[in-house]
């Protein structure tokens, strides 16, 4: 193990170091600490620049009431559930087959096809903005949540191939060659043989991609306007606007925002950080 | 099972195999990569060749394309707001890679197994976890030049107060420094994966032998940590070149246009209310495309040998 576990260090080394690793976290979380105080602080505090001590006026139940009740913020959320999880399915799924074809199969397009779904993974959204927002509205699917449902189910497919083809690809062949010489055919091996043990894959993907979805900023802009459609993340750019130098509904509002994909990371971290660190540790 | 290709297949196999019998294997992967292949094909790869052909047209969205050879580049050249945003997008990209050594110092520090570390990962982790708009909104406020956080340490420490955010000096420092936070958290968490999985048996013999400290990172444990300082390069990289949403969040591009970036300025030239240039905008896409056109080609041809080998 390296470095050397504190374990075996003398008894000054090993308090300092229990003594290092909450005030270390103290002051890395300090923004979002800052941040969740701020949020039930009121209008006082933050014009006397009170952000560290507690708050002098509790202000919860005002500051997230009013944030929920005088903002279209529920409204937002909605959209971004409605937004994501449809995209999750359809990522998920599209490349549960295309990693499927690209991982069990030898075919001359094999490697060409697969490099086609990794590279376009890494292009820049702006080569990408002028004309998928013509497409959408030229389908009649500019600002609706479809619009950007189809257009980030399409774009994270690449990645979810990547991901789900280098998991198959790692599966044990007998267990095809096996299904093959019981005369199974080939969609019944992806269906019964593959697809009960890719779940883990399915799991990482679909937590990471929830992550990524959630929190895409310039997509709402591009290819939507107006709140109809708008996700939390836009929604919130624009509550910014209105609430100036209310930092505390600002401070409620992001952590309202930011809920659903922590809720999520704290739920399943195992499996996001092994979606997140596949290739970390070999190759 | 009733699914088509079942019923086409589960009879007892006749002496002659009929015709999706016998081509079933050849032409089922195209089947399943089909609808992966058409959405991708419509939405990323079609768009990039459109984009192009559109970066050497006048076109402003709504009527006709007025084919205009390389008069955006052209024009390019000579757009003091595009070096503007060329020099920043390098400052980012460098700025950016100190994520890379901070990411592995937090990793070092967080290797333990004593109690309660598990929670702390996950907890140092959670800036990756939070939208960068809303990250964007802190750091807006920690630089406040009235009330911020900033401002108050300043103050403590008896120095000037610096309006980071609306100074062009600093602005784009200001937004690095905003995008490092959950970048180094990224960073941290492939390390930590990475360390997870060093050979303990090389780092013991190392040790034998006598080496510790620096050297024994250095020789022993870094060349071991190869893959997460690839994956880890690559993802910095690549977020340095699409930063947009904290700009967008915290100045706008401003003051003056002073911390844009080529993502931002594309878009602003494209889709804001400065006007619809969308030639002039996908001519700056296309410049971003090619400079992340070396990274993309850099990760595949590594892919690629990794290919061979196994």
């Amino acid at each position: 193990m390296f470095p050397m576990p504190v374990a075996k260090a003398s008894p000054p080394v090993r308090a300092l170091y229990s003594l290092a690793l909450p005030v270390s976290l103290l002051v890395w979380l300090a923004p979002i600490i800052a941040v969740a105080l701020t949020s039930i602080r009121g209008q006082g505090d933050i014009m006397a620049g009170n952000y560290w001590g507690l708050p002098r006026e509790w202000r919860l139940a005002e500051n997230y009431g009013l944030v929920f009740a005088n903002t279209p913020i529920l409204h937002y959320i909605w959209n971004s559930f409605r937004i994501t999880i449809p995209t999750v399915i359809g990522a998920v799924s599209l490349s549960c087959l295309a990693g499927f074809a690209l991982g069990i199969y030898r075919f001359r397009m094999n490697l060409l096809v697969f490099f086609v779904f990794v590279g376009g993974n890494f292009v820049p959204f702006q080569i990408l903005m002028v004309p998928v927002r013509d497409l959408s509205l030229q389908l009649g699917l500019y600002n609706t949540v479809t619009g950007l449902v189809l257009f980030h189910v399409a774009f994270q497919t690449g990645f979810c191939t990547f991901f789900m083809r280098n998991f198959i690809r790692d599966l044990p062949s007998e267990l095809i060659d096996a299904a093959r010489v019981e005369g199974a055919s080939e969609f019944q091996i992806f269906w019964r043989v593959v697809l009960p043990l890719v779940r883990p894959a399915v799991a990482a993907l679909s937590v990471l991609i929830f992550t990524f979805i959630w929190n895409d900023y310039f997509w709402a802009t591009v290819l939507v306007q107006g709140d109809t459609s708008m996700p939390v993340t836009g929604g919130l750019k624009t509550l910014n606007g209105q609430w100036v130098a209310q930092w505390q509904l600002v401070s409620a509002g992001s952590i309202v925002a930011a809920m659903p994909p922590v809720v999520i990371f704290f739920l399943m971290q195992k499996h996001f950080i092994a979606g997140l660190t596949m290739g970390a540790t070999k190759g | 099972m009733s699914t088509p290709f079942a019923t086409l297949t589960t009879p007892a196999r006749p002496p002659v195999a009929g015709w999706w019998a016998r081509h079933q294997r050849a032409i089922a992967p195209w089947l399943f990569l089909a609808p992966a292949m058409v959405m991708f094909l419509v939405y990323v790869i079609a768009p990039i060749f459109q984009s192009i052909a559109i970066s050497f047209t006048d076109w402003d969205g709504l009527g006709a394309k007025t084919y205009v050879g390389l008069a955006n580049y052209v024009e390019l050249a000579h757009d003091p707001d595009f070096r503007t945003s060329l020099v920043n997008n390098l400052i980012w990209l460098v700025g950016f890679l100190l994520a890379i050594p901070a990411g592995l110092a937090l990793a070092l520090f967080l290797n333990q197994t004593v109690f309660g570390v598990r929670l702390v990962k996950s907890l140092f982790f959670f800036p990756f976890v939070i939208s960068q708009v809303v990250i964007g909104l802190v750091f807006s406020w920690f630089y406040d030049p009235t009330n911020g956080l900033l401002f108050h340490v300043l103050q403590f420490f008896g120095a000037p107060r610096i309006a980071v955010l609306s100074d062009a000096r600093w602005v784009t420092y200001g937004i690095v420094a905003a995008g490092l936070y959950p970048q180094i958290a990224y960073c941290m968490i492939l390390y930590l994966t990475g360390l997870n999985n060093v050979r303990a048996d090389l780092i013991e013999a190392a040790r034998l032998e006598g080496a510790k400290g620096w050297r024994l990172l250095w020789h022993v444990v870094l060349p071991q940590l190869r893959p997460a300082t690839f994956i880890a390069v690559v993802v910095t990289v690549v977020g340095s070149l699409r930063s947009f949403d904290m700009i967008s969040i915290m100045t706008q591009g401003g003051p003056y246009g002073s911390s844009r970036v080529l993502a931002y300025y594309m878009y602003e030239q494209a889709l804001s209310e400065y006007g619809y240039r969308m030639g002039y905008g996908t001519a700056i896409a296309t410049v971003l495309f090619l400079i992340m056109l070396v990274y993309i080609v850099f990760v595949l041809a590594r892919i690629w040998r990794q290919e061979k080998e196994s």
